[in-house]
């Protein structure tokens, strides 16, 4: 077996980044949309990780970068959660169809 | 002299009017403020003209200027000559008599002085102002508390007016914001200084099409023809300080800007248009006077017959030549005062009787001559009657169309004296049917003016009459301005 | 030199009057404006006279030719190099002359209103209004600049307009006022484009220098205004003819004549000053100031000399058929002024040629007597019977034994019966046009006759005929404020014709000696008592006779009655054309069309904004469908378009 590669990284991001991508479109559960958010989050981690290993392996800019985006996903998952609270005490579902006042 | 003070005065009244607790405290510090304008006005004339006696010659007197933003070439450039003077003189009187007249309002007392004298504030450093930015800055303060004066203690369709009248002034700022931007960025300097811009050359392409941005675009605030549309309804709606403010100050600060902006720094793309401009401005002339003949209510009459004098303004400032261009800028001054002076006397007339119809109305020199006979003045300055500021502005507009010898000009000057005829008929016409004839029933117990009305209507008059009987001292103060405004326009001639 | 502020006294006297009066009349002077009036206008008088005899007999004669002497004058207003209004006092022989008669009138006006209008309670505001009138008729006068004449000009209007609305409660004043400002602005309009016509050419606005240059064939102005025409006609004539409508405005000329009929809605004091003595001459003055310049060119003076003639003829046949006593008086006045007109349009400049231009001066002045003293007679007699019209009058020589005598001789005088003052000026006029245009001769010679019956229609018709029915109380002759007047003016109707006018005023100042011919006097003398006497025969006696011939005319006679339907006609093209046709459309378009582009762009925003807005549906996945749509869309681009 060949030692895993750039492009399997890549790879592995990718399928990650669609697979949350298709989560946050098909998905109604406002809980499942953030977690949906998370794994595209994360498939971005992978990437710079693998970018920075295999560019730049001399340089620490890429893992920076995911700890940087890690405090931000915990920050705003603390957010996203409070708002989804808020929400359901307030329409007693956390459907997002059922959340669509802020309109025109 | 300090210029500063031209803005820090209304800025200080505003800040007490906000300060202060009740209602009538707020118009004694609006009215005290008022006079204290007036007051700077009068002296800032005589500081002017003895810096002139003096034998300052330079194109600006009492220049100032801060850097602002200096990343953009922004600076707070201030500056006058004998135009702006005789434009700070005319908000000053208005402001004034605006003040006095306001003073029975009760709803919102506070807020309605407050926009009142920002939107003096807006003028005073409009007609300063020697840097294109800071000239627009202005500009937009004396806007928005038009929308809000209109909007609150309007009547009639007031929401329709305000929202009219805010979006069509804002049009026309826009385009004077892309028009600016334009000479901006085509000057090698990058500058919005109009002293440094007036020197450059600027290429004639760029004039081509800044030129009439900046001309449409004030003319939009002085009701050029055929974007004169807000005037009618947004006169008739505003409350009578209101209508004194937009009539008198408002489209003054089109018409301009519109010389001091579009024609002084681009005098090749006025060349370029003057021959529209004419046939606009005729058109409105005309057309304007017309269509006040059909009018039944005291404001659009009053309203419909400032589109036809500010066409002469735009006539005058269309001809290009110096005795015109004189005229032009004397009619602003005394438009601005015969047409405020025409609607305090129509908001006290509607103030008693509760209607602005003519043939509602009838013999109210009866009751209320102090009112009816200025009403009468007011009418006979709009006609032109000699002895009254209208005459000397409306003559030298003629005289100085007539120095061009071909037809075109020939033909769009007499369409202009023409006008004369018509206004005749029409303010004889409004005034036969308010003041004389017999009395209508229910108007015997009406109350001639009280003093506040008395007073503002005195103030007006005072002005009128002082351009009317000695029009010199006025064209002392303007021609030099024009000369050399004719001078860029000659040299390329 | 005269001394300036004497002079210039004459026109700021009543401006005093207009301002003491018009702004503290109603509170402090109800009761003694009158005086005050009165006394200011005295001693104006008085200097004018002083002024007169000080021009006339010490500094205006230079080497026996009266001088335009210009003692004071200032810019007023700088419009370019060399065109600017200036203020000033010209004093010729005219100006002095006019000085002295509209001061002599105006006073004779305010001693008469002393009595006159008494009790009325706008006292004060009349005589501030007179004296407005007053001043502005002198400034007239006496400007030494065109436009310094068009600004009193337009004052004069508006004096005009503010006495002939003094009754403001009565519609048909307000209408008359309202007729007479703007029929006389109309024509305004011609002498303002006919003073901007001459001032281009001439590059000023100065009369001395104006006349000079245009008269002088060899001048540049002269040949460029002669050089250029339109519609071929040379620009000289456009701006005589464009000035002349001024003046046929203000002098009731045919077809501006309209509003001077209705004008007599004024208080008759007024009617006296202004519509007969004073302002309606302004016409035949301004052509007489401008007479040189006439001169040079013969198309505009045929103008003059047409419009005066058909203007005194249309004029005298009307006034045969109407009854209210003002307003045969108005038409009166009108044909008299047509004949002051054309006795300037067949003058020529100098010398016996100029015996038109002295003529009609003369009877200028000499009108300005007994016209004065024909209303303020007729006033007297309205005063008496409160009514205007002749069918309440009749037999009254009984009752106002001064005002029958005065008004007898100002009648003999208007129809040029020897040795009233009439007969003088009218006699050489006729001599003018005899020597100068045979046609305008006869009609001349008709008039004249017409003239000498409609006025003894008049006088019978008040004095005899038939006994009018006097109820109420009656108050006698009105004392002797009103009597006063009549006399001093009778006086000057008795005698003013034997000044020799000629050696006074002249069209180029030189004395011009008077030659009577009695051979020449006897055909209008004649013609003047046969209308008389026909006058006499139809009216002294009640009878039927007048109105049997006024049925056997039927058709012509109403046409006349009816003016000739010329205010039907001014109605027609005001009303249908000017309202109708011009005014509604203006306001249709303005309303449905400008307004209407300014209101679809407002809608049309708002229609695409709610077009548009379901876009922004508040369902976050479909925002950031958007969103990924938006991402690819821009990376296609950076890929395939921008590379």
């Amino acid at each position: 077996m060949p030692e895993p590669g750039l492009y399997h990284l890549l790879f592995i991001s990718a399928a990650l980044f669609f697979i949350g991508m298709f989560g946050f479109f098909t998905r109604r559960n406002l809980v499942t949309m953030l977690m949906s958010i998370e794994l595209i989050l994360n498939s971005v981690n992978i990437n710079f990780i693998a970018f920075n290993k295999y560019l730049w392996p001399n340089k620490m800019d890429g893992l920076f970068f995911v700890i940087f985006v890690i405090a931000i996903a915990a920050a705003e998952a603390a957010v996203a959660i409070a708002i989804i609270i808020n929400l359901y005490r307030s329409h007693g579902s956390i459907d997002v169809e059922k959340a669509e006042e802020l309109k025109y | 002299m300090n210029l500063t003070l031209l803005i820090l005065l209304p800025l200080i009244t505003a800040i007490a009017i906000l300060l202060v607790k009740n209602a009538t405290q707020v118009k004694w510090v609006a009215l005290a403020g008022a006079s204290a304008q007036f007051i700077l006005a009068i002296v800032l004339l005589f500081a002017f003209n003895k810096e002139r006696a003096n034998g300052n010659v330079s194109q600006m007197l009492f220049e100032l200027q801060y850097k602002w933003f200096p990343a953009w070439n922004i600076s707070f450039h201030i500056g006058i000559d004998g135009i702006s003077v005789a434009m700070i003189l005319l908000t000053a009187f208005v402001v004034v008599a605006g003040v006095l007249v306001s003073w029975n309002i009760t709803d919102k007392t506070k807020e309605f002085y407050f926009l009142l004298i920002l939107l003096s504030l807006g003028a005073y450093g409009f007609f300063i102002s020697l840097d294109l930015f800071i000239l627009f800055f202005f500009l937009e303060i004396a806007v928005i508390p038009k929308y809000l004066l209109i909007g609150i203690w309007g009547s009639g369709k007031k929401e329709y007016a305000a929202n009219k009248l805010a979006l069509m002034l804002m049009g026309g700022s826009a385009l004077v914001l892309v028009g600016m931007l334009g000479l901006y960025f085509s000057s090698s300097l990058k500058s919005f200084d109009l002293m440094v811009l007036s020197k450059l050359h600027i290429p004639t392409e760029v004039q081509k099409i800044c030129f009439p941005l900046l001309f449409v675009g004030f003319g939009v605030f002085g009701a050029l023809f055929p974007f004169h549309t807000w005037v009618p309804d947004g006169h008739s709606s505003a409350p009578t300080a209101g209508s004194m403010f937009l009539a008198g100050i408002s489209m003054k600060l089109g018409s301009y800007g519109c010389l001091r902006v579009a024609i002084s720094l681009m005098p090749e793309g006025a060349m370029q248009y003057a021959n529209i401009i004419i046939v606009l401005s005729s058109i409105a002339i005309l057309y304007g006077a017309f269509a006040t003949m059909m009018q039944k209510d005291l404001k659009y009459i009053n309203a419909y017959s400032s589109v036809s004098h500010c066409g002469l303004i735009f006539l005058g400032l269309g001809m290009l030549t110096k005795t015109a261009m004189t005229g032009a800028v004397m009619q602003m001054v005394s438009h601005g005062l015969m047409t405020a002076l025409f609607f305090a006397v129509i908001g006290m007339i509607y103030e008693r009787t509760h209607t602005k119809q003519v043939n509602e109305m009838g013999g109210l020199l009866k009751v209320m001559p102090f009112i009816t006979t200025v009403l009468f003045i007011a009418g006979l300055c709009s006609l032109g009657l000699p002895g009254l500021s209208g005459f000397v502005s409306e003559m030298t507009i003629f005289v100085g169309s007539w120095e061009h010898t071909d037809t075109f000009h020939r033909i769009a000057t007499i369409a202009a004296c023409m006008s004369i005829v018509v206004t005749a008929v029409y303010i004889l016409r409004a005034i036969g049917q308010t003041a004389m004839g017999p009395l209508k029933a229910g108007y015997e117990n009406l109350q001639d003016a009280r003093w506040n009305e008395k007073l503002a209507a005195i103030v007006l008059l005072i002005g009128i009459v002082a351009i009317g009987f000695a029009p010199f001292w006025l064209t002392d103060l303007i021609n030099p301005a024009t000369e050399l405004i004719m001078q860029k326009i000659s040299i390329i001639k | 030199m005269p001394h300036v502020i004497s002079i210039a006294l004459i026109p700021l006297l009543p401006l005093v009057g207009f301002i003491l009066l018009g702004l503290f009349g109603r509170k402090y002077f109800n009761k003694s404006a009158g005086f005050i009036g009165t006394f200011l206008l005295l001693v104006s008088t008085a200097l004018a006279l002083y002024t007169a005899y000080q021009y006339f007999f010490d500094i205006g004669k230079v080497n026996g030719i009266y001088q335009k002497l210009v003692p004071f004058k200032f810019t007023w207003l700088e419009f370019s190099k060399g065109v600017s209004i200036d203020m000033g006092i010209m004093l010729d022989p005219i100006s002095v002359m006019m000085l002295v008669v509209v001061t002599i009138v105006s006073l004779m006006v305010h001693i008469y209103s002393l009595a006159y209008m008494k009790g009325e309670a706008r006292f004060a505001t009349y005589y501030a209004f007179l004296g407005l009138f007053t001043f502005s008729m002198l400034g007239l006068v006496i400007s030494s600049n065109i436009f310094q004449m068009y600004i009193f000009w337009e004052l004069v209007g508006v004096s005009s307009f503010l006495l002939i609305g003094y009754y403001y409660d009565k519609p048909s004043a307000v209408a008359a006022c309202k007729k007479a400002f703007i029929v006389t602005r109309f024509a305004d309009l011609g002498f303002l484009i006919g003073i901007l016509v001459l001032s281009f050419y001439a590059h000023t606005l100065d009369f001395n220098t104006l006349i000079e240059r245009l008269t002088s064939p060899a001048s540049n102005e002269f040949k460029a205004a002669v050089g250029a025409s339109f519609i071929g006609i040379t620009a000289l004539t456009w701006g005589l003819v464009l000035v002349f409508i001024g003046g046929a405005g203000k002098s009731a000329m045919l077809p501006l004549h309209i509003w001077l009929p209705d004008a007599m809605e004024g208080p008759t004091p007024v009617s006296a000053l202004i519509h007969a003595a004073t302002m309606v001459v302004a016409g035949v003055f301004l052509v007489a100031r401008l007479f040189p310049v006439f001169s040079m060119s013969a198309p505009a003076l045929y103008v003059v000399t047409f419009v005066g003639v058909t203007s005194a003829l249309f004029a005298a046949i009307i006034a045969c058929t109407q009854t209210d006593i003002k307003r045969v008086l108005a038409y009166s006045t009108m044909s008299q002024i047509g004949f002051m007109m054309f006795a300037l349009g067949i003058s020529g400049l100098g010398g016996e040629n100029g015996l038109g231009y002295t003529a009609s001066m003369f009877h200028l002045f000499t009108h300005a007597m007994f016209k004065a003293l024909l209303f303020l007679g007729a006033g007297a007699v309205i005063h008496y019977i409160h009514s205007n019209e002749m069918k309440d009058m009749g037999g009254l020589r009984k009752y106002l034994p001064i005002t029958h005598i005065s008004f007898l001789i100002a009648c003999l005088a208007i129809s040029g019966v020897p040795p009233f003052a009439g007969f003088f000026s009218k006699e050489e006029i006729l001599l003018a046009a005899y020597h100068h245009n045979p046609a305008v001769y006869w009609i001349a010679l008709l008039t004249s006759g017409l003239t000498a019956f409609y006025m003894f229609r008049l006088y019978f018709s008040i004095f005899w005929g038939k006994q009018a029915h006097l109820h109420g109380e009656h108050h006698g002759e009105g004392g002797f404020a009103m009597m006063l007047p009549l006399l001093l003016l009778a006086v000057g109707a008795v005698l003013a014709g034997f000044i020799p006018f000629g050696h006074f005023v002249s069209s180029d100042g030189a004395a011009l000696e008077s030659h009577f011919h009695w051979q020449f006097s006897v055909a209008p003398v004649l013609i003047g008592l046969l209308g008389i006497f026909v006058a006499m025969w139809l009216y002294k006696k009640e009878n039927d006779k007048p109105a049997k011939m006024a049925a056997s005319l039927n058709g012509i006679y109403q046409t006349i009655y009816h003016k000739f339907y010329f205010d039907e006609l001014y109605i027609f093209i005001t009303k249908k054309i000017l309202f109708n046709l011009i005014g509604r459309p203006a306001a249709w378009f303005d309303k449905n069309v400008v307004d209407g582009v300014m209101n679809l762009t407002g809608n049309t925003t708002q229609l695409i904004s709610e077009k548009i807005k379901g876009y922004q549906s508040g369902k976050v996945q479909q925002y950031a469908l958007y969103f990924l749509l938006g991402i690819i869309g821009i990376a296609a681009l950076f890929i395939y378009v921008w590379k």
